[in-house]
């Protein structure tokens, strides 16, 4: 019954959040457009993500680097080369989805702290050629000037509210490719992994390869998210791609929820927003930043998401997130 | 059963607060004179960020918060001397709180960053302390001017200075490896070389850079002098360590303006005296505005008044004119940038100033030497290069042919 | 040529020594507790500010090195015992709280102490320089290679000939076993965590009058930080030593010899070597 009702409260969430997406915007001034088309590009970044934390139990401190790295390739195809849109998208997709499988083989062997430190290093290793190959990547002074994509379309993707929906679009096909994806058999083996890696060894699993494809696929679609930013900010620089973005990402999906996919876009959408509008009214932001992470940790480790669905169960069952290191 | 309700209610009332955001206020009419101003209050350039604060403060307090009849509101946001941030809170102040202007800014970066947004948006813009050459000279936005000044505008004089009145031949340098470093040095080595001097050698350091000695084992000894760029930490450490390592008491050291701006100088020791460095403010220039805004800036922060400081102060001050020459009509933004490209001061601290038709300001550059007077370090004027332009003696068109000032240009002579 | 080797040899010496400091602190605490402990750059930042305002006070700058270290050792023990020790073994949640943490740090130190970058004042007797062959070299830079090799040599005995040491490498090497044949883990962590903390904020005072101190100098030497214990195997002080010495003479000659790739160049023999031998050079599985 409680069941019922927690999966019933689910669809109804579920659909309300999804009719205020597609019907309210047209409402809104464009600043709200723009942050919630910020809020929805960070949403598909903590989803893929949580590919890996919450369903595959690994926590990558370089998740950004991906996220740069494809927005690096669409800054420079863009600007340079003047190429469209869809080369780009294919670009930085590539081109990041590339690093990621080169960066798999060092990664996929490892576990818990191991994974957490090298992918720390690795995101540190494109962080610093970001910074340091200036003739290709400017340097600290970034890039900028991104033009916005021409589809052909009647339509202007320089209008906020044309350029979200597109955005809107991609949040949905990624959650849902997504989706697909984590409850596929393979996915519900990567849960298994999460839970005991010596268990599905054993039961004949190749772990490696499957954790080796969760981390690419987890790059795969987070670069999905940088393409869309570099087209959104028009600009990108080595800080959308240091340790502390990697983190902030991790705390999104934690905040929200590891292990439910929307849990994180909920983390990112609350983030995104407390980074707007705290800022706006002290200038004490890092003390309240540092605050939401202890907090979060000591009061919610297991996200919102899982909370309520918790409480709405009455408190009998309580989430477990097994094997999340 | 009742929890679900109770959960869905929730659930709407926090959609709905969503739904129903509070409408971003278009100041129609007669409400105040908004102005938006970004610095990094947080992080490793705080210090920098919060004199500029200061600054832009100190002059609207002065004129009581009010120009031609509107009451003048200030909005501030931190941008963490990050450009990402900049440009994102920028976006706010431009788009949820309305405002009519934005200034401030410290980064290269950030000023490039800001460019293309600005001119998409058409929001009257200034930029009191950014440097970026090519805001002024091959990428120009429409609707930004510059109540700074150009990160090579100084130190173009200063090349020549170097060569015929501190009579230097071959000079190392050893910079910041990012634009405002190249643009300092690129001008100080083409007028340097123009009047016959050499640069032998160029030493890139990084901006995160914690410690000076692997590059200052590089510098040549045979240099008569070496050109330094830094600024903050990064200027204590260096001319702190030029020392230790026993190259004060060999090779001359001089710099850019920022090596020994009074942001950092009270923070050194006896090894900043007889550094000579450029720029086209001081302390202790000798007129009234000046002593006038020391004095101010020193009762409410009692700290030096740096070059950033009197930026913002100025920068304020330049805005406000504006605002009075079009009798406080800022809704029409292109009466207002208008207003903005034509304000000449003559009587702000830094000495007279009027825009160029590039949007830079046409200031006076002055060479200065470190001296300790009264038990404080402080930039001694030694000489006056009036009325400077961006572009120094060379012709307008045929200096912007050349590329912008990098790590590659000039190149060094064989 | 010998010059340009002599002298960055010693720079590099120099340098690896203050990371010594900095690394053996987060090593222990990684040994022990696997925490990776993203506050520790901090400490290091808060130990020199510290260190700054009881030596402009007391005009003493060895009291200023030990009033830093150990009042943020102090903190140290109260994040462990007030909330790490809450996720043992926990990787994740440890993480995100020490981050948690650093910001905090960075935040009240700009509330505190401004944002005015300070050096340290050197002690009166360690200032100026000596020739060595044909350089000339600050003798403050040769005091800060005595200090670390004292500190390395102090904590080698201390690990290897005492009692606590001995107790000290059971609970490093398993857990559960130490704890079983009676041993207080949970007191051994605390107080490990409180003498890394200290560590890193001796380190800071000591680096002080080098490095300066000023917001953001704890998240730039911590990732060098990381990169020694990474290399030398974490909990293994001599991976620490090792990894210290590498890091500081692969830094500068990087940062000498090939500017452009400054970070490549350490991090990217990180990065094999972790592909190759993950648990770092001395590291103990």
């Amino acid at each position: 019954m409680k069941d019922l009702l927690a999966s019933k409260t689910r669809t109804i969430a579920l659909s309300l959040a999804f009719l205020v997406l597609v019907l309210m915007p047209p409402f809104y001034s464009s600043y709200w457009i723009t942050l919630l088309t910020q809020m929805l590009i960070y949403g598909i970044l903590a989803m893929s993500l949580d590919i890996l934390i919450g369903y595959t139990g690994l926590s990558s401190f370089g998740h950004a680097g991906f996220f740069g790295a494809s927005a690096y390739v669409v800054a420079i195809l863009s600007t340079r080369y003047k190429m469209g849109f869809v080369s780009c998208l294919v670009g930085g997709i590539g081109v990041a989805t590339a690093i990621s499988m080169i960066f798999g083989l060092l990664v996929a062997h490892a576990t818990g702290v191991y994974f957490l430190i090298i992918t720390l290093a690795l995101g540190m290793v494109l962080w610093g050629l970001a910074f340091r190959w200036v003739t290709m990547t400017g340097g600290d002074n970034g890039i900028s000037g991104i033009p916005r994509p021409d589809l052909g379309l009647p339509l202007s993707l320089k209008d906020p509210l044309t350029y979200y929906y597109m955005i809107l679009v991609f949040f949905l096909v990624c959650l849902i490719l997504m989706a697909i994806y984590v409850r596929s058999p393979f996915g519900h083996s990567l849960k298994g992994i999460r839970e005991s890696e010596s268990r599905m060894r054993v039961l004949g699993y190749h772990t490696w390869l499957h954790k080796y494809l969760s981390y690419v696929s987890a790059a795969a679609f987070g670069s999905v998210a940088g393409v869309l930013w570099a087209y959104f900010d028009g600009f990108i620089s080595p800080y959308n791609m240091d340790l502390t973005a990697s983190i902030e990402i991790i705390l999104m999906v934690i905040l929200g929820g590891p292990g439910t996919l929307v849990g994180p876009a909920l983390g990112a959408g609350i983030i995104v927003f407390l980074k707007n509008f705290i800022s706006a009214y002290t200038q004490r932001w890092l003390l309240i930043l540092g605050t939401i992470y202890i907090l979060t940790i000591l009061y919610a480790p297991q996200g919102l998401v899982n909370l309520i669905r918790d409480w709405l169960k009455g408190g009998e069952k309580k989430t477990e997130l097994k094997g999340i290191v | 059963m009742k929890k679900g309700w109770l959960m869905i209610c929730l659930g709407i009332a926090a959609i709905s607060l969503i739904i129903v955001p509070p409408t971003a206020v278009f100041a129609q009419g007669k409400g105040p004179i908004k102005i938006g101003f970004i610095s990094p209050l947080s992080g490793g350039m705080a210090a920098n960020g919060k004199d500029m604060l200061t600054g832009i403060e100190l002059y609207l307090e002065e004129i009581g918060y009010q120009a031609a009849g509107r009451k003048i509101e200030l909005l501030v946001e931190d941008d963490e001397a990050n450009p990402a941030t900049g440009l994102t809170k920028t976006r706010k102040l431009v788009e949820k709180d309305g405002v009519h202007l934005m200034t401030g800014g410290l980064m290269a970066s950030t000023a490039y960053a800001l460019a293309p947004y600005i001119d998409s948006k058409e929001i009257p813009t200034t930029y009191p302390i950014m440097a970026a050459d090519d805001i002024t000279q091959r990428k120009i936005p429409k609707w930004i001017i510059r109540t700074g000044w150009a990160s090579s505008q100084p130190h173009q004089p200063f090349g020549e200075y170097a060569y015929n009145v501190l009579k230097f031949r071959k000079v190392s340098v050893i910079a910041y490896d990012f634009a405002f470093g190249w643009e300092c040095v690129g001008g100080f080595q083409k007028v340097f070389e123009d009047s016959g001097g050499k640069v032998l050698q160029k030493i890139w350091v990084p901006l995160t850079a914690q410690d000076f000695s692997p590059y200052l084992a590089q510098i040549s000894k045979d240099a008569d002098a070496v050109f330094a760029v830094f600024s903050g930490r990064l200027t204590i450490q260096f001319t702190k360590q030029y020392k230790e390592f026993g190259l004060k008491a060999k090779i001359p050291l001089i710099g850019g303006g920022t090596v020994t701006d009074e942001h950092a100088l009270p923070s050194m020791g006896d090894e900043a005296i007889g550094i000579i460095t450029p720029l086209h403010y001081s302390e202790v220039l000798d007129n009234p505005a000046n002593k006038k805004f020391v004095k101010a800036f020193r009762e409410k922060v009692k700290k030096a008044a740096s070059y950033y400081s009197e930026g913002t102060y100025t920068g304020a001050r330049w805005i406000v004119e504006a605002i009075k020459a079009i009798n406080g009509d800022v809704e029409n933004r292109g009466k207002f940038m208008d207003a903005l490209r034509k304000v000449d001061l003559k009587d702000v601290p830094r000495g007279p100033m009027k825009l160029d038709n590039y949007g830079n300001p046409i200031q006076n550059i002055y060479i200065r030497k470190v001296e300790k007077k009264g038990g404080e370090l402080q930039n001694t004027v030694i000489h006056t290069y009036p009325m400077v332009s961006q572009f120094w003696k060379y012709k307008a068109e045929e200096f912007l042919k050349q590329p912008v000032y990098s790590r590659e240009y000039p190149p060094l002579k064989p | 040529m010998i010059e340009f080797l002599l002298v960055q040899t010693l720079n590099g010496l120099s340098f690896g020594a203050l990371l010594f400091l900095l690394a053996s602190g987060l090593s222990l605490i990684y040994g022990v507790m696997k925490i990776v402990n993203i506050a520790h750059g901090s400490y290091f930042m808060l130990g020199a500010y510290i260190g700054l305002s009881v030596i402009l006070r007391t005009k003493s700058f060895v009291l200023g090195a030990f009033a830093g270290g150990l009042a943020v050792g102090a903190v140290g023990l109260v994040m462990e015992r007030g909330f790490l020790r809450k996720f043992p073994l926990r990787a994740l949640p440890q993480m995100m709280i020490t981050l948690g943490f650093a910001l905090v740090f960075r935040d009240l130190a700009l509330l505190i102490w401004g944002g005015d970058p300070y050096t340290l004042p050197c002690p009166e007797f360690l200032k100026g320089s000596t020739q060595i062959y044909k350089i000339i070299f600050p003798i403050y830079r040769l005091f800060v290679i005595g200090v670390a090799t004292v500190v390395a040599v102090s904590l080698w005995l201390f690990n290897d000939k005492t009692l606590i040491g001995a107790k000290l490498r059971a609970a490093v090497d398993d857990h559960e076993m130490a704890g079983g044949v009676g041993l207080n883990v949970p007191l051994i962590s605390g107080c490990m965590f409180g003498l890394g903390a200290f560590l890193a904020a001796f380190g800071g005072v000591i680096g002080g009058p080098i490095f300066g101190v000023y917001p953001g100098l704890d998240f730039e030497l911590l990732s060098l930080a990381f990169v020694v214990v990474i290399v030398g195997g974490r909990g293994s002080l001599k991976g620490s030593a090792v990894g210290s010495i590498l890091v500081g003479l692969v830094d500068n000659f990087g940062k000498a010899l090939v500017p452009e790739l400054s970070y490549f160049t350490l991090f990217a023999p990180m990065a094999i070597i972790v592909a190759v031998k993950p648990k770092g050079l001395f590291g103990r599985d």
